[in-house]
């Protein structure tokens, strides 16, 4: 069974590996030019006082070529799922289902729930290995903007360091063996998977992994020295944000409160206008006893995070699996 | 012994449509079984009960004893080729042989080589690139080189030309002939049927119509010749199953055990695809059947 696996799979696993290959290949030319960035901003040289060279080498980093492979890292690992789902998920149980071939596969002496679990245990593990190792690389290669940047909690970031792309790779590669079961064509599978694994990161970052732990709930007085944003406008109308000062959290949410606890929301155009300049019009503000309230998540944070979001898309790549054994020895009869 | 194939009320529907209603057969092993009906008739859809690839919707099947792919052990006894024979168009004919060899327990690797020889088959050749007739017939050898007890093959011959049909055929009956094994195989044509079956069942519109040794259903079957009648007047002992008049004169095919000598007959015997013919014509004219295909 294991060879049949195999001899079916290598295709298909042969083009990927080619493809993430290419990529590694590219990070590991292009990580010297990286380096001598990183040296030549002063960063290795600049002891306890970093900020200025950090600011430096972000700037020369985002306005080069660096910066290109740098988001080209960033977009191949969003994409990377997507890519395992859809060319070793989807074509696994749906090319059979097309071409006919199970009628022959499963009337060898081996039930079709054990066909179906060596397929899934291959694919899921080579899936799972590749995005592991492709992480490794592009973490290896992004490494010094990674530690100056301090985004890694932030939501581009998260999802493609550390621990969480093996979890993703084994839940697309488990959605699209589940779509090409239920779907039983392989394109439109392919498709569907696309879309479910789009969904799956999008929806990630705004709707379930702020609330993986319960993030950090603080309630304070705003310092209108310190703002991370300021804006009036002709009319009058004020609107502002108090920094927030916890390097590498990931805020969820930053907003401003009246004293009531309500949004703030106020028109004061004979204080707040262009000829009276800012100043008047925040030493009013001053006087306003104004709040800022934070839900984030502090950088501290990062492994647990990371643990139970990868705990979370395993479980549910097995429950799929699980799912789709059910199916086949019960409904796809 | 337990038949070959058992079931009782077997019942399978797609969706509301019935494929196969109420089905009770009994099939003994060491038959070689002919399953005739037209198009459509749930020929299909009872072999495939018969591998496990389907379930029943209600009633039961069992097949050499047990459950159809109830696990490893029932799977090894049932050898089955479906219908249009697929095979990995992208698998050579020796990897072929390879996947009969790594997931059948009794592989016979002596038989599959020994056939793919003598069929002139290039072990290093795709199977998408094969022909329809070499596509079959490596089918027929991944199925028999497990050494079934119970060999099925759905419509084997269907997509073939006669060349590669009669090859096929030929092909099948050595393996009768050298095996104990039990055949049950469907065709739409009697005449695919008709040298190589000693068995035969008849379905229309989801229903068995005839089961029956193929000696006994051709003795106890007649074809009568003579004046005008009502078939409703026939003694009791003959049951007509087909009438066709002309204005003075009534053909018609009965079923009777006791031999037919009444004057006003002319009374004559009915080869096995007069037969079915008799049977599938009296289904088509009560109504539902779809037009049998009589010839190709």
């Amino acid at each position: 069974m294991t060879w049949l696996t195999w001899r079916q799979f290598r295709t298909q696993f042969s083009a990927v590996l080619a493809v993430l290959a290419a990529f590694a290949l590219l990070l590991l030319v292009t990580r010297p030019g990286l380096n001598e960035l990183y040296a030549s901003s002063g960063l290795t040289t600049c002891g306890d006082s970093c900020g200025s060279a950090a600011d430096s080498f972000l700037t020369r980093v985002g306005g080069g070529m660096i910066g290109n492979f740098y988001y080209l890292g960033i977009g191949g690992m969003f994409a990377l799922p997507a890519l395992l789902g859809v060319f070793w998920g989807a074509p696994l149980v749906a090319r059979e289902l097309e071409t006919g071939t199970h009628r022959l596969v499963w009337n060898q002496s081996v039930t079709r729930a054990r066909w179906l679990v060596v397929k899934l245990l291959l694919g899921g593990v080579a899936s799972m290995v590749a995005a592991g190792l492709i992480t490794l690389a592009v973490s290896w290669w992004a490494a010094p903007i990674d530690t100056v940047g301090m985004d890694r909690m932030l939501p581009h970031l998260f999802a493609n360091r550390g621990l969480v792309p093996v979890g993703y790779a084994a839940l697309a590669f488990a959605v699209g063996v589940t779509a090409g079961l239920l779907i039983r064509r392989t394109v439109p599978a392919m498709a569907v998977t696309l879309l479910v694994v789009a969904v799956v990161q999008i929806a990630m970052p705004f709707l379930v992994r702020p609330y993986l732990i319960a993030p950090v709930h603080q309630v304070r007085a705003i310092d209108t020295e310190r703002l991370e944003m300021f804006g009036m406008n002709a009319a009058g109308e004020v609107w502002l944000l108090g920094k927030m000062e916890e390097p590498g959290a990931w805020i969820i949410s930053n907003r401003t409160l009246t004293p009531a606890g309500e949004p703030f929301a106020a028109t004061n155009p004979e204080v707040c206008n262009r000829e009276n300049g800012p100043r008047p019009c925040l030493e009013w503000i001053g006087t306003l006893d104004l709040r800022q309230e934070v839900y984030y998540q502090p950088a501290n944070r990062y492994w647990p995070l990371q643990l139970i979001e990868t705990t979370l898309l395993f479980v549910v790549a097995v429950g799929l699996g699980a799912f789709c054994l059910w199916w086949i020895r019960r409904r796809l009869a | 012994m337990t038949a070959a194939i058992e079931t009782a009320r077997l019942t399978k529907r797609y969706g509301r449509r019935p494929a196969l209603t109420d089905c009770d057969l009994s099939i003994p092993r060491g038959r070689v079984v002919g399953l005739v009906g037209p198009n459509g008739a749930g020929k299909s859809t009872l072999l495939q009960l018969a591998c496990g690839l389907l379930a029943p919707t209600s009633g039961t099947i069992e097949v050499l004893g047990a459950r159809p792919a109830s696990g490893p052990e029932q799977l090894a006894k049932v050898g089955f080729v479906a219908q249009d024979t697929p095979t990995y168009a992208r698998l050579t004919v020796a990897e072929h042989l390879r996947l009969g060899a790594r997931l059948n327990p009794g592989w016979d690797a002596a038989l599959a080589a020994r056939r793919i020889e003598h069929l002139g088959l290039d072990p290093a050749q795709p199977a998408g690139k094969l022909s329809g007739g070499q596509r079959a017939q490596l089918a027929l050898t991944l199925a028999v080189a497990k050494h079934p007890e119970l060999l099925i093959l759905d419509e084997p011959v269907a997509s073939l030309d006669p060349l590669a049909r009669r090859e096929f055929l030929q092909n099948l009956m050595e393996f009768v002939a050298d095996s104990e094994a039990s055949v049950v195989l469907s065709s739409h044509l009697v005449a695919d049927l008709e040298r190589i079956c000693d068995y035969l069942v008849v379905l229309t519109a989801a229903r068995v119509q005839l089961v029956g040794e193929v000696d006994e259903l051709l003795a106890t079957h007649h074809r009568l010749t003579g004046d005008r009648v009502d078939p409703a007047t026939l003694p009791a002992g003959q049951r007509p199953i087909q009438a066709s008049h002309t204005e003075r004169q009534s053909t018609l095919v009965v079923r009777s055990t006791a031999p037919v000598d009444d004057p006003r007959w002319t009374v004559g015997r009915l080869d096995l695809e007069d037969l079915v013919l008799a049977y599938l014509t009296e289904a088509a004219t009560v109504g539902r059947t779809p037009v049998l295909e009589a010839q190709r």
